[in-house]
């Protein structure tokens, strides 16, 4: 109703394969967005990633979190030995799940895309047969920029590119220049 | 409203304009040959489905009553906005502002048209949302291309609220014998806008050739407009007895109605040409967004609206 979301499979199909979805984060609505590009059947297998102290800072956060978009929790501040953010990425990704992640690591303010910090790498390197999917939301940091409690209708859309692999020998700084600029190639068009 | 004969006549009209079209695009898609030819008929049919489902839901509203017109309305002018809005850059800072224009300007433009009262009806928004928005973006502090960004939610709100809401203000004229006759004068509009975009579209694929704004708009030629605004003219007074006019007033009517309704299109085009998208959306299949499909309304609708006030009410 309020963003009219169009979704563009262009790289790639809506399939079942194990995936990992990358996006830019611009809005507490991006996955609800994201959710809703998808097919149910996919949708039922595809698991967020949000920060750990963001959702359960409030009783009612941690319900949605929980109950409602089911998401994989992560530490991004305070990481140790024992809450290796890695830890329950990947173990929802052997269970089967596929995952939406925003590499920026944060919302973002205007509309450029942010560095990506390292997750993407990491989990590429664990040798799980996975396609990283880059998917451009556009429009929706317009709904409701960062700061801002009431959202304003415009229509959205959601572009899911070709996928990525990351390379035998390819390095961190490489491939995740590669999965940012597979990002904003997306975002031109 | 209670629908009296005459309307049951038109909406019969209407429905049987729509089963020739649909029969057409039929044989047309069976007759015509070539990947370019097909990929028309796929739109004309595209365009004629769609059709199907705008003449049912005006229909309905007409049907159902007054209020049902004036939410009618006031949500097409929600989504025309919503689309206005998506393809005009904004600031972060503009938010609250867009906020005000979506969810308090609107609905009271829309609440006016439904207490039928007029004096703040024509000044709502010139004078008083014109002065809030630039006050509000003003009080958000950011002054980077300040001007450009306040004109350009001023411009959503005349265009796509303002002007909308005059089509279903005209339900409430006072027209001497024509008392609870109105829905028809709207149905008069709404047709006479509509068929004159239908038959210019007709008229320039048939015969169109020179180009009136080819930077503009490259599909609007000399002869579309030619053929299609005179066909549109004459239906208009071969409608004069829905009307309060004499046959002579509908033809004039109907030629400023067509005018207007084209120079909508042109401006309105020339907006998207300036934004660099072809269409407004992609929410009517065939046409592309609401706004595409308004835009001749939202110019003729006023202009109609205040001749046929000063000229034909007490």
């Amino acid at each position: 109703m309020l963003t009219g979301a169009r979704a563009h499979w262009l790289g790639c199909a809506p399939e079942g394969k194990l995936r990992v979805y990358f996006a830019n984060h611009t809005s507490n609505l991006d996955f609800v967005v994201l959710w809703a590009a998808m097919p149910r059947h996919i949708r039922a297998v595809t698991r967020p990633v949000a920060a750990h102290d963001y959702w359960t800072a409030s009783p009612l956060r941690l319900a949605l979190a929980q109950r409602v978009f089911k998401a994989v929790l992560i530490e991004r501040k305070r990481v140790t030995r024992a809450n290796n953010p890695m830890e329950p990425m990947l173990a929802a990704l052997r269970a089967g799940q596929s995952l939406i992640i925003f590499p920026e690591g944060g919302r973002m303010d205007g509309d450029g895309i942010g560095e990506f910090r390292g997750g993407l790498y990491h989990l590429a390197k664990e040798g799980l047969e996975l396609e990283f999917i880059p998917a451009y939301i556009e429009n929706l940091n317009r709904v409701m920029p960062k700061g801002e409690v009431l959202p304003i209708p415009i229509l959205c859309s959601v572009t899911f590119g070709p996928p990525l692999k990351i390379g035998a020998d390819e390095g961190k700084p490489a491939f995740l220049a590669r999965a940012r600029g597979a990002l904003l190639e997306l975002s031109k068009r | 409203m209670k629908f009296d004969a005459q309307m049951e006549c038109l909406l019969g009209g209407v429905l049987a304009l729509l089963i020739v079209a649909s029969i057409t695009g039929w044989i047309l898609k069976g007759a015509l040959r070539g990947e370019a030819a097909q990929k028309l008929v796929a739109n004309l049919n595209a365009r004629i489905n769609a059709w199907w489902i705008m003449a049912a839901v005006f229909g309905a509203a007409l049907a159902a009553g007054r209020t049902a017109s004036v939410v009618m309305f006031g949500f097409v002018s929600f989504l025309a906005l919503r689309e206005f809005i998506t393809i005009t850059p904004t600031r972060r800072h503009d938010h609250r502002a867009l906020f005000w224009a979506f969810f308090v300007v609107l609905p009271y433009q829309y609440w006016l048209v439904a207490a039928n009262w007029y004096g703040m009806f024509a000044i709502c928004i010139p004078v008083y949302a014109y002065l809030l928005i630039p006050i509000r973006n003003a009080i958000a502090g950011d002054t980077e291309r300040f001007l450009e960004r306040t004109s350009k939610i001023q411009w959503g709100l005349m265009v796509c609220v303002y002007f909308v809401s005059y089509a279903p203000a005209l339900l409430d004229l006072q027209i001497p014998s024509y008392e609870n006759q109105n829905a028809k004068l709207l149905f008069f509009l709404v047709f006479v806008v509509q068929i004159s975009d239908v038959l210019q579209y007709v008229w320039g694929k048939c015969c169109g050739r020179r180009p009136i704004a080819p930077h503009v708009s490259p599909n609007k030629t000399v002869e579309g407009f030619a053929g299609g605004g005179l066909s549109a003219v004459a239906a208009g007074a071969a409608l004069w007895w829905i009307t309060p006019f004499n046959p002579w007033q509908a033809a004039a009517m109907s030629a400023v109605i067509v005018l207007m309704g084209f120079f909508g299109g042109l401006v309105m085009s020339a907006i998207k040409r300036d934004r660099g998208v072809k269409d407004y959306g992609e929410m009517i299949p065939g046409h592309g967004g609401i706004m595409d499909r308004i835009d001749s309304l939202c110019f003729a609708a006023p202009v109609f609206f205040h001749l046929t006030r000063y000229f034909f009410t007490r």
